[in-house]
């Protein structure tokens, strides 16, 4: 009987640590820009912010995924030796390309205004980057990945209507045409950007 | 005289290129639904035809930038906010002009009456559209359209990409769009290049033209510099975004869920 008693407590328990663990997707994407916009406030050298911002991005980013969402149909044609090897180009560009873009901000002001269910797996979150004398506000949603309710990921970011992920599909499809569709050349493009 | 008849000439021919071109662009369910218009203007179905030629002129362009474009805008960006809000109201005011015959066009009255009245009140009230009081008042989300949005709309498709000297991306279909403005379709044209109307000059159409380059670039300073500074083929990301724009200014959204197809990402959460 108490030992019944026992499992049943711990059952409830870990049913009710699951729910609990569960992020909604705009709260998600709050707390990340919150998290960017302390480190891009705070007084710390550029190389700093673009490696603190790294780890935020391996943390709330679907790098991988947005790679071979951004290789198209060309990746069914690879060998497993030859994805670990993109995967690895990728997030390394990835992470480059990223941070650098962000680290141009000073404290970028960003207020979630609502969010869309698409479906089980995907949220648009819809926000707003407020203004400045240099520049106007800037509609920005976010696609969020949320097949895992207790860990959702952003696959897309769409600035005024227009999706980063698949600029960088096109961008992508255009080296790959202008080289016979040879990965080896996309593979040379994506290490030299990451060594300069 | 035999200058009106030249160009009148021209005019027929230029007529007859855009007519045979039309002809040829649109598809046989021209008028066809939201699905089919959106299929035809995705930008991966955009074919670069001229890839060669739009790489080199894409480069003259960005020289073009460097050198007058982007120190102007630069120094634009300086400017006191409410001067730079004033003459981007301004600019847009002009561009009701161009957007009321397209609302019609495209068989949207109500906005063709919502946007005169903008256009009324903004150019009286609002000191020639320096200031937009019509936003004050409710009549809000202004949507600029043009010809190739109407034709977009009537089932044309876009054609090949094609990059414009100076003026930047484009598609056959709005490039024929364009020339249709300097043959009668634009109202601002009308009355101060090609109508002595004695109270504008030539160059109010040149300089809000020049103008309008400058306030773009300005707006998207940072954006511009940050892609290209971080884009692998800076041309394949230009035609990117420009098409994507144009979709999105075809369908009047910025709906993005019928943009993007969740089913390219099916593959790889499996």
């Amino acid at each position: 009987m108490k030992t019944r008693r026992i499992i049943l407590v711990v059952f409830i328990y870990f049913l009710t640590l699951g729910n609990s663990f569960s992020i909604e997707a705009d709260v998600f994407v709050q707390s990340t820009v919150n998290r960017a916009s302390k480190i891009l406030s705070e007084n710390l050298s550029k190389d700093e912010k673009i490696n603190k911002l790294k780890i935020i991005a391996e943390e709330t980013v679907d790098i991988k995924g947005i790679g071979f969402y951004t290789l198209g149909s060309i990746r069914k044609n690879l060998n497993d030796s030859q994805k670990d090897k993109y995967s690895k180009l990728f997030r390394e560009y990835f992470l480059k390309s990223f941070s650098s873009r962000l680290s141009e901000y000073t404290n970028p002001e960003i207020d979630v205004l609502s969010k869309e269910v698409l479906s089980e797996n995907y949220t648009i979150v819809n926000s707003l980057l407020k203004g400045t004398s240099e520049r106007p506000e800037v509609k920005i949603d976010w696609r969020v990945y949320t097949k895992n309710p207790e860990n959702p990921l952003i696959r897309d970011l769409i600035i005024e209507g227009l999706s980063l992920a698949r600029t960088q599909k096109e961008e992508f499809a255009s080296i790959l045409s202008s080289n016979d569709n040879k990965i080896d050349a996309l593979f040379k493009t994506l290490e030299e950007f990451s060594k300069n | 005289m035999v200058n009106y008849i030249i160009r009148d000439l021209m005019i027929k021919k230029i007529l007859i290129i855009i007519f045979t071109t039309l002809t040829l662009t649109l598809n046989a369910n021209a008028g066809s639904d939201g699905d089919l218009i959106l299929k035809k203007n995705e930008p991966s179905e955009v074919k670069d035809c001229f890839e060669k030629i739009n790489r080199v002129t894409f480069a003259l362009n960005q020289t073009l930038d460097g050198v007058i474009f982007k120190p102007v805008a630069s120094l634009y960006r300086k400017l006191p906010s409410t001067a730079k809000t004033g003459v981007s109201n301004s600019l847009d005011n002009i561009s009701h002009l161009l957007t009321i015959p397209n609302n019609i066009l495209q068989g949207d009255f109500k906005q063709a009456g919502i946007n005169t009245g903008r256009f009324i009140i903004n150019t009286t009230i609002g000191i020639l559209g320096i200031f937009d009081v019509a936003e004050y008042l409710g009549l809000t989300n202004y949507e600029k359209e043009d010809y190739g949005q109407s034709l977009a709309k009537l089932g044309v498709g876009p054609g090949c990409y094609i990059v414009l000297p100076v003026l930047g991306p484009s598609t056959a279909r709005d490039t024929l769009s364009s020339a249709f403005n300097y043959l009668g379709g634009d109202p601002w044209y009308n009355v101060t290049v090609n109508n002595d109307t004695q109270y504008f000059k030539n160059s109010d159409y040149y300089y809000s033209k020049g103008v309008s380059g400058v306030d773009f670039r300005a707006k998207n300073y940072d954006s511009i510099e940050n892609l290209e500074k971080n884009s692998l083929d800076f041309y394949a990301s230009v035609k990117s975004l420009y098409l994507q724009d144009r979709q999105q200014k075809i369908l009047n959204s910025r709906k993005i869920i019928n943009t993007q197809n969740d089913s390219d990402w099916e593959e790889i959460n499996q």
